[in-house]
């Protein structure tokens, strides 16, 4: 029976874990390969997890929307399509002008994201959230444990999709361009590419992933409010990538789980070892802590734990060798 | 209608002086500043606690509530904020720019750093808000419909007072042209002699001068709390790029527009969408004119 609870552990922790590995892959397009620099993925990961609530989900009485009760893999496409167009909105404007610009308007989106899901309630039903979401699959057993697992199939086959596109494309033409204006956007220009397609482009591919994980977690947990969508979980997400290894999507899932390992491990020690008089202020030193670990790893190791590989063309790793 | 007005003037006021602040070193270090908001907080704890110790209430002025304590407290949570700021520089922006690090990485860091600073003020301040004074304010009437607190009036002035510290600094001394031209081209300057890092220091300083002000006295008539500079955050973004970027004058244009506009958000009964409201005319600008009200096309 103890076993049984490690297991049932392990699986709801990788459940979560893969959350973050979906959400950190979508980072990756977009600050380690193209070098866009995205503050609010919080905001674009509540887009999508609300947009599959609202479409999924049961009806309310004190909304104006929901009660579609619309198959869970279309409220994750629905997911997709909305954080894509927020995206495209937010990419369209900034990203033709300086960089931070994008910095400063992401963050403004999350901000407002978030007001809108504390005080849109015909929408989102303010600090209350919405409830009861679906699961996909929970039907096919009575059991929780089995349900989780199967859940955590769905999520592996979600990343695995993903990943493997991603790899794909990222080793295309397409992706030697993003790295290309990544380390200088004045050569790519000169080379006749339209930086600013290509940003935006990767742009909205990212975000759209950062969506979609919050899809999937929305109708995993089932429960959604304000609360889950604060500016830590963007820190989060970079110290995973930066943690992994920016420019490395492999790095990207194993930062992830490291680092929400990190993060569960020291919940449980604050609660075991902490009296409950200073558990608020033990869990701020842990978020001035994961503050900390950040800094630290721009200043003395910015690559990350697993480095970008660096990928040549078939023609190029010929043209290495030549010269070895 | 004006008492809307009147507020926004006042709301502006706080804003421009954070955003003047976000504006110096985004000109002379060449990065935004994500961890503003959390000087403006940190340095309004540090007025908050020399305020406690001198006695809240003593040597209350006139009509105003505050006394001198308050006006001692900014020069002090000046110097003691300037100190952790420098440190923070010496010990993260300095490394970062010798390894010539990218401007985002900057960011990235300042952006760290916020999250940081919140959450030390939640370590050793707590989670509640703190009140400078229980004072209950009076508002008397200035213009008729208009009724105003008397330190709100103080406050407007103070921060004129501020501004136009600031532009005779900048442009009658010496220290003040050295900035200037460190912020138009650093290398010509440092060509001319300039020591590149005593104005980087400097610029700090006086960045943090503008948002411990602006945090004091904000947290004087409403409260102290560790999310104080993170809120302000987006509104003094959007009066910098409304404004245009390098042109303190049109920073404090747009910390005007940006104040009135949320003040007419609440008018007009959005104000749970204040900072939304200051986003979309953020927006709105980079669409149609992405210099800004008074800046130059690059």
């Amino acid at each position: 029976m103890e076993l049984l609870g490690v297991v049932s552990f392990l699986v709801f922790f990788l459940i979560q874990s893969s959350f973050f590995s979906l959400t950190s892959i979508g980072l990756n397009i977009q600050w380690g390969f193209t070098g866009l620099f995205n503050v609010g993925i919080a905001g674009f990961f509540a887009v999508g997890a609300y947009t599959s609530a609202i479409m999924t989900g049961p009806h309310y009485d004190d909304t104006l929307f929901g009660g579609y009760d619309l198959p869970v893999p279309v409220g994750w496409l629905g997911a997709i399509v909305v954080t894509a167009f927020v995206a495209a909105i937010i990419g369209y404007i900034t990203l033709r002008l300086r960089e931070d610009f994008l910095a400063i308007s992401t963050f403004g989106i999350a901000v407002s994201i978030q007001l809108i899901a504390n005080n849109m309630d015909q929408l989102t039903r303010g600090p209350e959230g919405l409830y009861s979401l679906p699961k996909p699959l929970e039907d096919l057993s009575a059991s929780p444990l089995v349900d989780n697992i199967l859940y955590l199939g769905v999520c592996i086959g979600v990343i695995g999709l993903v990943y493997w596109g991603f790899e794909r494309i990222l080793r295309s033409p397409w992706g030697r361009v993003l790295r290309a204006i990544r380390e200088d956007e004045h050569a790519a220009m000169a080379m006749g590419k339209n930086v600013f397609a290509f940003r935006l482009q990767s742009f909205i591919l990212g975000s759209a992933t950062m969506g979609l994980a919050g899809a999937l977690y929305a109708n995993f947990i089932g429960f959604i409010s304000p609360t889950d969508f604060l500016p830590i979980f963007t820190i989060q997400i970079f110290v995973m990538v930066i943690v992994g290894g920016s420019g490395n999507n492999l790095g990207a899932i194993v930062g992830s789980v490291v680092m929400w390992g990190v993060w569960s491990a020291s919940d449980s020690l604050i609660a075991a070892v902490v009296s409950p008089d200073f558990q608020t202020q033990a869990a701020a030193a842990r978020i001035v802590l994961i503050g900390l670990i950040l800094v630290l790893m721009l200043l003395y190791r910015p690559q990350g734990l697993l480095p970008e590989k660096h990928i040549v063309s078939a023609a190029g790793r010929m043209k290495l060798k030549g010269e070895d | 209608m004006m008492q809307f007005v009147a507020d926004g003037i006042l709301n502006a006021s706080l804003i421009a002086l954070g955003a003047l602040g976000l504006s110096m070193t985004y000109n002379v270090l060449r990065f935004a500043n994500f961890a503003q908001g959390e000087v403006l907080a940190i340095g309004a704890y540090f007025a908050l606690g020399a305020v406690t110790v001198i006695g809240a209430g003593v040597g209350v002025m006139g009509p105003v509530k505050f006394g001198w304590p308050l006006l001692v407290s900014i020069p002090l949570a000046i110097v003691c904020t300037s100190i952790v700021v420098l440190m923070v520089d010496y010990l993260v922006f300095r490394p970062l720019r010798n390894s010539n690090a990218s401007r985002i990485t900057l960011i990235m860091a300042a952006f760290g750093l916020s999250l940081m600073g919140r959450n030390l003020i939640h370590l050793f301040a707590g989670g509640d808000p703190k009140y400078f004074s229980f004072y209950i304010p009076k508002a008397i009437e200035i213009m008729p419909g208009v009724k105003m607190v008397p330190d709100d009036l103080a406050i407007i002035g103070l921060c004129v007072f501020a501004v136009v510290s600031l532009h005779m600094f900048l442009t009658k001394t010496n220290m003040g042209r050295m900035m200037r031209a460190v912020s138009e081209n650093p290398t010509l300057a440092r060509i001319n002699g300039i020591d590149l890092k005593m104005i980087i220091r400097m610029t700090w300083i006086i960045g943090t001068a503008l948002a411990v002000t602006a945090g004091t006295l904000q947290g004087h008539i409403f409260q102290a709390k560790a999310e104080m500079g993170f809120d302000m955050l987006l509104p003094m973004f959007a009066a910098l790029i409304l404004g245009g970027v390098g042109n303190l004058y049109g920073t404090v244009l747009g910390a005007l527009v940006i104040g009135l506009a949320e003040s007419f958000a609440v008018y007009f009964d959005l104000s749970a969408y204040r900072a939304a409201v200051s986003f979309m005319i953020m927006l709105l600008v980079l669409l149609v004119r992405p210099q800004g009200l008074l800046g130059e096309r690059e």
